[in-house]
């Protein structure tokens, strides 16, 4: 589905990503995690077309993506950011239907594509009308959600979309998302830094520091065999916290 | 509203064009050049045609360059500054090669209207009798004298330079101000001496002296009409009642003219009428117009001039500042070049147009154009700029192209800054524009000028208030535009916002 070869990234003299080779099978839920600056997000970023590569191609079921053809393969991508990226001006239902209205899709199909996933992320019918300022954090990223599916893409991308949400609102849409996802089957790379949410999620994890990827595979893969002693580290920072509130509970 | 005085506009020069032929007088701005401007205009009109007077259009450099292009067809003006000034460099010795050189250029002068006025150097009688001051020459022992000048005195060759120079004189703190303004003052006691004009009818009012140019370095400024050749051939009957006037205007005729309305505050059309009555013989029609249809006269010339030079300036300045928020390079460039044309002290900018653009409507919307651009680009570009780069990733990837992301997101993003600058540049337009009157534009400036030159504040406010009002009224309909314009989920925010604060 999406092959990285060779991919890498310069700012001015910091490398944000050394040459890199990943690959994202069609249909799996892949989780980039990382301490800041480790790269996972420029690695997503550069699959949106946002930046370009210094070297190295991603292809897309066997295309090149390159500015020439990143409009039209942007429409094959959903893509979700930590805030939602609502357009402030644009009520919910505009916000959701841009892209399909600047394409000029028939309104009957938009208005039965929105109410089909206005059901499937769980947004109430009445929020249409509103702004995004009118709307909780949980609320925004459902409709940011709602946008990015709009158009049917064949890949979803989502830059810790649940970063910025208190723990109650995060914990039950961790649990709609997955199930969200496991309804769609697409192709699912998503960010995080939090080491539990990238299990639960995530069928396969890339860890990444320092612009490269240190280890990837499943969360027991990680867990069991760690390729260097960082990958202990940055799970057992994140584990031991929960452990000891569970003795606590105990 | 913007556009009907657009098209207005357009089409007012279409039909003056075609209407039959119009004379236009110019006048420079002082009292008894407009009296006698309004003469011939009075007598152009008598001749049957269309005539304008541009009033006080300003200096004789002003003048000279408009009756040479054509922009003006006669004015009023005195053979020694001919000589001495505008032909210097031609050495001219006899009033015959002077109408020879004129004929050069393609234009003529009527013999003398019978009045020199001259200059003179002059101060209250009072202190004169007090310093025991006759002559220019005893002004070389009394170096703590302030001197002041009319400002063309102050730069001419035949004035304050060469005076200066043949009289030896010390002094050195020698200001320029208007020369109606160096009257007041005189009064004041600010000033001790200045420049007179022989028929100024201050100087009885002031009770001033004349020193007696004793050196006799002023020449002979006699009065006549310039006016160009070709008149001759487009309107002999206007040429003909010009020369009437040779011979029939003495000095203290004049300067009683010139009393009459800078001290007992008449018209100077009704004063130069009467005059053509009482001389010529002429039946003049007075078509005097009441307070009313001039202010709407000044009304609709200010807001055609506001209103052309803001419309334009908002077509240019929004795409100006979008390629800045777009192309970074290009962008400090166009910010650094309207930057510094904003730099420009507005008066300056209003008189740099008159060698590109002559004098009237055209140089006077160009400058105010100019002045309009920096904040409506300097808006658009920050507004743009100051769009939170998540909202501008969101649109791009979600797949709309350059165009279609500034027209759905970005521009409606930024309405508000673009909405305060140009609300900024309409509140400065409204009040830089009373400049334009400077330049032979009109507008509210007009009454202000006349006012200054005439020290009437009745008159400058019938010129500053309207104009205030109006920027007020400019800022109020623009907060109304703002509240149709702004998106509705912006306005939310806005007064969230104000209830947070």
């Amino acid at each position: 589905m999406l092959v990285f070869s060779h991919v890498s990234k310069h700012y001015g003299d910091t490398q944000a990503l050394a040459p890199t080779d990943l690959e994202v099978p069609a249909g799996e839920t892949l989780v980039l995690i990382g301490p800041s600056g480790c790269g996972k997000s420029t690695l997503l970023r550069l699959i949106a077309g946002l930046i370009q590569p210094d070297s190295g191609t991603i292809c897309l079921d066997g295309t090149a993506l390159t500015p020439a053809n990143i409009l039209q393969t942007r429409q094959r991508m959903g893509y979700v950011i930590q805030e939602g990226g609502l357009f402030p001006h644009l009520t919910v239902r505009d916000n959701v239907i841009v892209m399909a209205r600047y394409l000029r899709r028939d309104t009957g199909w938009i208005d039965s594509r929105l109410a089909q996933l206005a059901e499937l992320v769980r947004l109430p019918q009445d929020m249409m009308t509103r702004f995004p300022e009118e709307l909780s954090g949980g609320q925004r990223q459902r409709v940011s959600l709602m946008r990015a599916l709009m158009l049917d893409p064949e890949l979803l991308l989502l830059d810790e979309p649940l970063g910025a949400l208190d723990p109650m609102i995060r914990y039950e849409l961790q649990q709609e998302l997955k199930s969200i996802f496991a309804q769609l089957g697409k192709t699912v790379v998503m960010v995080t830094h939090d080491i539990a949410e990238a299990a639960f999620f995530g069928q396969t994890l890339v860890l990444m520091r320092d612009g490269r990827i240190v280890q990837t595979g499943p969360f027991t893969e990680l867990a069991r065999t760690p390729a260097e002693p960082f990958v202990e580290q940055f799970i057992t920072a994140q584990r031991e916290p929960m452990e000891q509130l569970a003795a606590v509970l105990r | 509203m913007l556009l009907m005085l657009c098209v207005a506009s357009l089409v007012r020069p279409v039909l003056a064009a075609e209407a039959p032929m119009t004379i236009t007088i110019g006048s420079k701005s002082f009292t008894e050049s407009v009296i006698l401007g309004d003469m011939l205009r009075h007598l152009s009109q008598q001749a049957g045609f269309e005539a304008n007077h541009r009033r006080q259009l300003g200096g004789t450099r002003v003048l000279w360059n408009a009756l040479l292009s054509g922009e003006i067809d006669a004015y009023p003006e005195y053979t020694g500054t001919l000589i001495q000034e505008t032909l210097v460099k031609e050495n001219l010795q006899t009033e015959s090669q002077l109408k020879q050189a004129l004929a050069k250029r393609g234009l003529r002068m009527t013999r003398p209207l019978g009045f020199n006025n001259t200059y003179a150097i002059g101060m209250k009688d009072e202190l004169a009798k007090q310093l025991k001051l006759r002559t220019i020459s005893d002004l070389q022992n009394q170096p703590e004298l302030v001197l002041g000048f009319g400002n063309e005195f102050m730069d001419r060759a035949d004035g304050w330079p060469g005076l200066q120079q043949r009289y030896q004189l010390p002094h050195r703190n020698v200001r320029g101000l208007d020369h109606d303004l160096a009257y007041r003052g005189i009064e004041s006691g600010m000033l001790h001496v200045t420049d007179l004009y022989a028929t100024d009818a201050e100087i009885a009012y002031y009770k001033l002296r004349a020193l007696e140019d004793d050196l006799n370095y002023f020449p002979v400024y006699n009065a006549v009409i310039l006016y160009r050749a070709d008149l001759e051939q487009r309107a002999p009957e206007v040429v003909t009642l010009f020369e009437r006037l040779a011979g029939r205007i003495n000095a203290p005729t004049m300067s009683a003219m010139n009393a009459r309305v800078k001290l007992h505050g008449e018209a100077e059309s009704v004063v130069a009428a009467n005059f053509l009555e009482q001389n010529l013989k002429l039946d003049i029609d007075l078509r005097v117009q009441t307070a009313w249809q001039r202010f709407w006269r000044h009304t609709v010339e200010h807001l055609t001039l506001v209103g052309i030079s803001l419309s334009a300036a908002i077509l240019l300045a929004i795409p100006l500042g979008i390629l800045a928020a777009r192309r970074p390079r290009l962008g400090h460039l166009v910010l650094g070049i309207a930057g510094i044309l904003q730099t420009i002290p507005s008066l300056a900018l209003f008189v740099f147009m008159i060698p590109l653009l002559g004098i009237g409507g055209p140089p006077a919307v160009m400058a105010l154009f100019l002045y309009s651009l920096l904040p409506i680009i300097r808006n658009t570009y920050a507004g743009l700029k100051d769009i939170p780069p998540a909202i501008v990733e969101s649109a791009q990837a979600l797949g709309l192209p350059s165009r279609a992301r500034l027209r759905i997101v970005e521009l409606p993003l930024a309405t508000r800054a673009i909405l305060a600058g140009i609300k900024t540049s309409a509140v400065i337009n409204v009040g830089t524009a009373t400049l334009s009157a400077l330049i032979g534009a009109g507008g509210y400036g007009q009454p202000i000028l006349t006012g200054i030159r005439l020290d009437d504040i009745g008159l400058i406010l019938q010129g500053a208030v309207p104009s205030a009002v109006l920027a007020l009224l400019v800022q109020g309909l623009f907060e109304l535009i703002e509240r149709g314009l702004l998106p509705k989920g912006l306005r939310i925010q806005a007064s969230e916002l104000r209830s947070v604060t």
